[in-house]
């Protein structure tokens, strides 16, 4: 029996039962970390004898160079976007994670539809639509979610890259200023994204504390997922 | 900051919105275009939405079809976000603002072309769930090989997503293009009494079938705005001997 279900209306010609490999999503809101303990993940699980994919928003070959000059240039309105993302993800979802979870990998992924659909709908998107919008997209293994607060976030933000003008929400005019609209709009996000941890099974993980003790506590619930199903660290 | 999303059938607008859709060949752009001289010529403001989407996206598009990179859900993605960019930047704004807006072809392509591809029709249809109501869809039923010989007797050669070559339905181009076009007329065909289109039988005459989308047209045109600047050079007006 496939172990792999659609959230919706899936994808045509997909047989379930060949994907064999594991899904696993990290999400959280801009500045928590993701990357850095996507990059300690593989490097962990390359370790003891994972093939181990990893990938993120804006990567897809069809539409990521794009839509990334799209961010920077933001003309494109709010549901554009969100459709803009979408195609960029359904690229990836069938010409990357599909195929390496047919092969074993395990397919580690920073952000996923979570992310898009919180973003979308700041941006004004009804959550059905999105919902149904995304109904091709596959249900992950274990779903992530690096959570701090939002004086933290601040904090970090500030000792690396500055607040940038998307991630600050600069093209809804939530605020004065950068610093302003990155708090309204992160607050906004951090309320979406904790709507979804009970809908759609998140696992909290408290990424407040050094890099070290977050890696630590990823790596043991990692490895528990890898492990469902005979697989063994 | 965003109004939030108004789904089909619940924007408030004070414009009018026109659409045709047809197969290639129906004859549905020469009526859409004979129906835009004669609005203008009534002083209606008329704004034509053209395929012009920002060029971020149509480079996506025209990438993904040339390198032939586009799976059934991609095609329909780009596509949607096309569209979207249309409907944001060319038919919401010109509808607030109360003018006759016109479209060659509309969600109901994308609806009779993604289905024959694969895709779930209740999924296309969620999919473009953001787009506005036309006041009035004229559909061009057409017979397909009446189409056929007005496409094949002049224009380029027929390309390969449009000739549905992806779906692997013949290895010859014409041939596949023949069996595309006849189930897009199928799913056409089924959308008639789902979204009220309006059928305009397009192996008549083009006056005979201009007047009757002229006479639909013009009964749902009450109350909408006209231009002053039209009607004081009315042309008919000066021909009758006025004070000018």
């Amino acid at each position: 029996m496939a172990r792999f279900e659609f959230f919706g209306e899936g994808l045509p010609d997909i047989d379930l039962a060949e994907l064999k490999g594991k899904l696993i999503v990290l999400e959280g809101t801009d500045g928590v970390g993701r990357s850095t303990h996507i990059g300690l993940l593989k490097q962990w699980l390359e370790n003891h004898g994972h093939a181990v994919l990893d990938t993120g928003m804006t990567r897809s070959a069809l539409a990521g160079k794009r839509l990334k000059q799209a961010k920077e240039g933001h003309t494109l309105g709010g549901i554009t976007m969100s459709l803009f993302y979408a195609t960029d993800f359904a690229d990836r979802l069938e010409n990357e994670i599909i195929p390496a979870l047919r092969a074993g990998f395990v397919v580690l992924t920073d952000r996923y539809i979570y992310s898009l659909m919180a973003r979308a709908i700041v941006r004004g998107a009804s959550p059905e639509w999105l919902h149904e919008v995304y109904g091709f997209a596959l249900r992950p293994d274990a779903i992530f979610y690096l959570r701090v607060n939002i004086g933290d976030l601040v904090t970090r933000v500030l000792q690396s890259t500055g607040f940038d003008y998307w991630e600050s929400g600069m093209d809804m005019h939530m605020g004065e200023d950068l610093y302003e609209s990155f708090v309204r709009y992160q607050k906004w996000l951090l309320a979406e994204f904790d709507k979804m941890v009970e809908t759609h099974g998140f696992q909290i993980i408290d990424a407040s504390g050094s890099i070290e003790e977050v890696f630590e506590n990823l790596r043991d619930r990692v490895d528990r997922v890898v492990a469902r199903n005979g697989y063994r660290v | 900051m965003t109004g939030g999303m108004k789904m089909y059938g619940k924007h408030r607008l004070p414009g009018r919105l026109f659409i045709v859709e047809g197969i290639d060949g129906s004859g549905k752009s020469t009526q859409l275009s004979l129906l835009q001289k004669w609005l203008e010529a009534e002083g209606y403001v008329v704004y034509f939405s053209e395929w012009n989407s920002s060029p971020l996206v149509r480079d996506v598009t025209k990438r993904g079809k040339k390198k032939k990179m586009l799976t059934p859900i991609t095609f329909s993605l780009i596509h949607a976000t096309d569209f979207a960019d249309r409907t944001e930047h060319d038919i919401i704004p010109p509808m607030k603002a109360g003018a006759v807006v016109l479209a060659d072809r509309y969600i109901y392509t994308a609806f009779a072309r993604d289905v024959v591809r694969g895709v779930s029709p209740q999924w296309v249809r969620e999919l473009y769930d953001f787009a506005v109501k036309p006041t009035v869809a004229f559909y061009f039923r057409t017979p397909l090989d009446i189409a056929m010989k007005r496409i094949l007797g002049g224009r380029d050669a027929i390309k390969y997503y449009e000739a549905g070559m992806d779906l692997a339905l013949s290895d010859d181009i014409e041939e596949s293009f023949r069996l595309f076009q006849g189930r897009i007329i199928e799913e056409y065909e089924k959308m008639v009494e789902e979204f009220n289109l309006v059928p305009i039988d397009a192996t008549r005459s083009i006056e005979e079938q201009q007047a009757e989308v002229r006479r639909i047209v013009s009964d749902a045109l009450t109350g909408t705005r006209k231009t002053q600047v039209r009607r004081w050079l009315d042309l008919n007006s000066l021909g009758k001997g006025s004070r000018i």
